[in-house]
């Protein structure tokens, strides 16, 4: 494996995205929905309106939760316990739901995308390996997600300490489960959805149609995650620190197994269908 | 010396279509070898099976003594390709797409420069390559494809879209770095851009190397016979050439067209007719076009049976 290979796919993929004002405006405007916006807006509602039918609605929902999760729950009042909950443990699946969506729109194109735009003719004849090929593009599939769960993540954190903190005597968040969830499961999970979906993209013949299949791959993987992702923010211990390290080791057979798959013809657009 | 590149009965389907099927051929060192048919013949296949972009289904293939199949990164490594639409990554401007090759060649910046200067197209490197006419991309293209100075460069379709300044500017390029002892083979249907270039034509059609030689091998072999145009004062007075001796036929088209038997009876065939009092005003072999050749090679296989 030449390094200096995987860095140059990777490079240039990203570089061509962030200049590709059509393809980040609109994943900027879903990541500042997801992790600012309806957060704010949410925790404004239940810590600043007291008894409005949606509060009421939320803190019956809190004593609806288990044990655990109540158990976990800070603040003194009922709709300081209510911000905690929807701040710590409602919002978890929004760490998920961005980076897939993101990665999978990227990475539904990378291969597809070349043979589409006829840059696969030259890979195909330069001497870059396939692994090295397909490890750059799961790389610059991964880094925009990633780069927006980030970025994104950061700004959530801000908008709860500064929304929910005052009513639980200071800043709170990211929690240790919050921590694990972002540096240690949602990476692989995000690489795991990202085997299948370059998996996808090199055996379509369009990148409309690799578009479609991916979605299709990535909203199992998304209930999948959001499950995954409650469990390891309620009890951030042994068995997260195991999904992760068992999703790591399913990222890594999965990509050994797709970069070997991957197939030269496949960028020239000429591989036959067997 | 051993050839660059060898076919020996290479054969490619995709699906039930045959796309170079028993093609035999060699590509000498140092030479241009021009790939000469009409579309669908194979050309393009054939350059993706010398880099082992595709795999061949039978048949061995040698380039610069490596088998692409078997060493197909070292075979990429020293050969160049300039395909038949020089595709980019347009929102990327000519230096980065440049500095891409250049890291995928494990070149530095510098012969990037240098490649870009060579075909000068160094002027426009700051601007994306979306913005590119079709001339800029092609030149954009040959600088990419010697980047990393390839012993083998192969060339499919090189002046495709390409406006007739463009194309001339092309074929010098060619000239230029066949004269610096690379290897050359140029795939096109365009007979006046493998004229001149060539020093040796393989004619494909539906998959196979028809014939191949050098031109003038192949002219001597097809177009045997010499031509030479003779006109007078008095046309009229030629009407007796083809009743002379050595003349095998004539063709009068304004000035009288006559194919002779031996170009050596000339001499002695316009001292005939001076002496017959023919004032002469024109006596002019005529060198075969590629044209010509191409069309006869055509015209002779298609009566071969199949």
């Amino acid at each position: 494996m030449r390094w200096n290979h995987v860095r140059a796919i990777a490079g240039a993929d990203l570089r061509r995205l962030f200049k590709s004002k059509d393809y980040w405006i609109p994943l900027l405007i879903m990541a500042s929905l997801f992790f600012v916006i309806i957060p704010l807006i949410m925790l404004a509602v239940i810590s600043r309106l007291e008894h409005t039918p949606f509060v009421d609605q939320v803190t019956s929902m809190v004593g609806n939760l288990p044990a655990q999760v109540n158990e976990a729950a800070r603040g003194d009042t009922p709709v300081a316990r209510a911000s905690y909950i929807a701040a710590v443990f409602l919002l978890a699946p929004i760490a998920i739901i961005v980076p897939v969506t993101i990665s999978a729109a990227v990475g539904s194109n990378a291969i597809v995308g070349e043979r589409e735009r006829g840059t696969g003719e030259f890979l195909a004849h330069s001497p870059i390996t396939m692994a090295e090929l397909y490890l750059g593009k799961l790389i610059a599939s991964l880094v925009p997600g990633y780069l927006a769960l980030a970025v994104g993540f950061s700004a959530y954190a801000l908008v709860v300490n500064l929304m929910v903190g005052p009513d639980l005597g200071g800043w709170f968040f990211p929690t240790a489960g919050w921590v694990v969830l972002i540096l240690w499961v949602i990476p692989p999970f995000i690489a795991v959805a990202l085997t299948v979906i370059l998996r996808i993209s090199a055996r379509v013949r369009s990148a409309a149609s690799a578009q479609q299949a991916s979605s299709l791959v990535t909203l199992p993987v998304i209930v999948l995650s959001y499950a995954v992702s409650v469990g390891v923010v309620v009890s951030p211990g042994r068995s997260a620190f195991l999904i992760g390290a068992v999703s790591w080791v399913l990222a890594l057979l999965l990509s050994v197994r797709g970069s070997k798959k991957l197939r030269r013809e496949r960028l020239l657009g000429v591989a036959s269908e067997t | 010396m051993e050839p660059a590149i060898r076919f020996g009965s290479v054969s490619k389907s995709f699906g039930t279509v045959r796309a170079v099927e028993a093609l035999d051929f060699e590509a000498p060192t140092g030479a241009v070898t021009v790939l000469l048919g009409p579309n669908g013949a194979g050309k393009t296949t054939t350059v993706r099976l010398a880099t082992g972009a595709l795999v061949a289904d039978r048949g061995d293939i040698e380039v610069l003594g490596l088998r692409p199949q078997v060493d197909g990164d070292e075979v990429r490594r020293r050969v160049g390709i300039v395909p038949p639409k020089p595709a980019f990554y347009d929102q990327l401007t000519g230096w980065e797409n440049l500095q891409f090759a250049a890291s995928i060649y494990g070149v530095d910046e510098h012969a990037a420069l240098d490649a870009a200067e060579r075909f000068a197209i160094d002027h426009a490197l700051l601007q994306e390559v979306g913005g590119y006419s079709t001339g800029m991309r092609t030149r954009l293209a040959l600088a990419r494809s010697v980047i990393h100075d390839p012993e083998v460069l192969l060339l499919d379709e090189p002046t495709a879209g390409l406006d007739p300044e463009s194309s001339r500017n092309v074929l010098e390029l060619i000239r230029d770095l066949a004269g610096r002892g690379r290897t050359i083979v140029l795939c096109t249907h365009l007979l006046h851009e493998a004229e001149g270039v060539a020093d040796q034509i393989v004619l494909m059609s539906n998959g196979h190397a028809r014939v191949s030689g050098s031109p003038e091998e192949l002219t001597g072999r097809y177009l045997a016979d010499p031509v030479v145009v003779f006109d007078a004062e008095d046309r009229s007075s030629l009407d007796t050439l083809v009743d002379r001796q050595g003349v095998l036929s004539v063709s009068p088209n304004g000035a009288v067209q006559a194919t002779l038997a031996d170009i050596d009876s000339l001499p002695d065939l316009v001292a005939d007719l001076v002496r017959d009092g023919v004032r002469l005003t024109r006596v002019e072999p005529i060198t075969p076009t590629l044209e010509e050749l191409y069309f006869e090679m055509q015209r002779t296989h298609s009566e071969e049976p199949s």
